[in-house]
């Protein structure tokens, strides 16, 4: 996987996100206040002015780029907390021009770790961990198990989605939603809602 | 002196939690307020806060008082170990001990205690 096709990610995170912007934002609206979708498409749509304006040349760089963007342009909690995942990948991936699954998979883990220490959410929170954490252990093994790339990537779409609708029944513990204490119950995370919007695109750049 | 930035959801109350502040422990102490988003809205940017970090820097340090959510991630991104800390307390109550104890010629170990000794504030 090369620097195209991780600027074919980042499109169809963009795509998703505006497609998916409305219902996004009612999730938030339901336990938060209402600007997840608001807030990652106007940043998804900084990165790719970013993007074309200095295009970087190795998949590393342009991680890193996004995440920087991300963190800058966001505003809500989403943009320090993707702002790190797309980064710490980015640092993962190093100078490297071809990334190969395995460096994927650390560098989804890389992503996981940094967004563990930023928030210090565990899976079960109610958070994008919930979806980011079944995700990176479904490529991993998808990795360990010798599958194809393209098999590897809907392992990990399937469980990102998977997870994300798991935290329906949750109670959040970490971020804006731990405000409502049972009241979040019965509602799916935003956060991880859009974590599997991303995984769903990495599978989208991987078939196009 | 301690710098001290105060970092909100919302620009209005960042600045009149400073401006309460600034009443009670005196104008000298650096002191800024980055609250909302660039355009007004209601979230945090991190090039305000980074702006107001490097504005209140005096050298002797910088505490971040961060309210709730993104503030808090956002704060998190611009730590530095012995340079700029964040102090985990109530936002108004430790605002004002904060700013009392910098204003007072704290070191920025004296500061952070004083800004946790808000969690012991009873009311009535």
């Amino acid at each position: 996987m090369n620097t195209e096709f991780f600027a074919a990610w980042i499109e169809e995170i963009t795509s998703a996100v505006r497609a998916g912007r409305d219902h996004l934002t009612e999730l938030d609206a339901a336990i938060g206040d209402a600007d997840h979708g608001t807030n990652l498409d106007r940043g998804f749509t900084a990165v790719g002015e970013a993007l074309a304006a200095a295009p970087p040349g190795t998949p590393g760089a342009l991680l890193v780029l996004t995440g920087t963007t991300l963190i800058r342009k966001v505003g809500g909690a989403s943009g320090p907390l993707y702002g790190t995942a797309f980064r710490e990948m980015g640092k993962a991936f190093g100078e490297a021009t071809e990334i190969s699954p395995a460096e994927l998979s650390a560098g989804v883990d890389a992503a996981l770790a940094g967004v563990r220490r930023l928030g210090s959410a565990a899976e079960g929170d109610k958070t994008m961990v919930d979806a980011l954490a079944p995700a990176a252990a479904a490529l991993s093994r998808a990795v360990r198990d010798g599958l194809k790339p393209e098999e590897a990537l809907e392992a990990a779409a399937t469980a990102a989605a998977e997870g994300a609708r798991a935290t329906v029944p949750l109670q959040a513990r970490k971020g804006r939603a731990s405000y409502l204490g049972p009241r979040s119950v019965g509602h799916e995370d935003p956060g991880a809602a859009s974590t599997a919007l991303v995984f769903g695109a990495l599978r989208a750049a991987a078939s196009r | 002196m301690v710098g001290i930035v105060l970092i909100s959801h919302s620009g209005g109350l960042a600045a009149e939690t400073a401006a309460l502040a600034r009443q009670i422990g005196g104008a000298k102490v650096p002191l800024a307020a980055a609250g909302g988003t660039e355009d007004g809205g209601l979230g945090t940017s991190p090039d305000r806060v980074s702006a107001a970090v490097e504005e209140v820097d005096q050298g002797d340090g910088v505490v971040l008082i961060p309210d709730l959510g993104s503030s808090v991630l956002t704060a998190r991104l611009l730590e530095s170990p012995g340079q700029v800390v964040i102090a985990d307390v109530p936002f108004v109550e430790g605002a004002v001990s904060a700013v009392v104890a910098a204003g007072g010629g704290a070191s920025l170990d004296g500061v952070l205690a004083a800004a946790e000794e808000a969690w012991h504030f009873r009311k009535l």
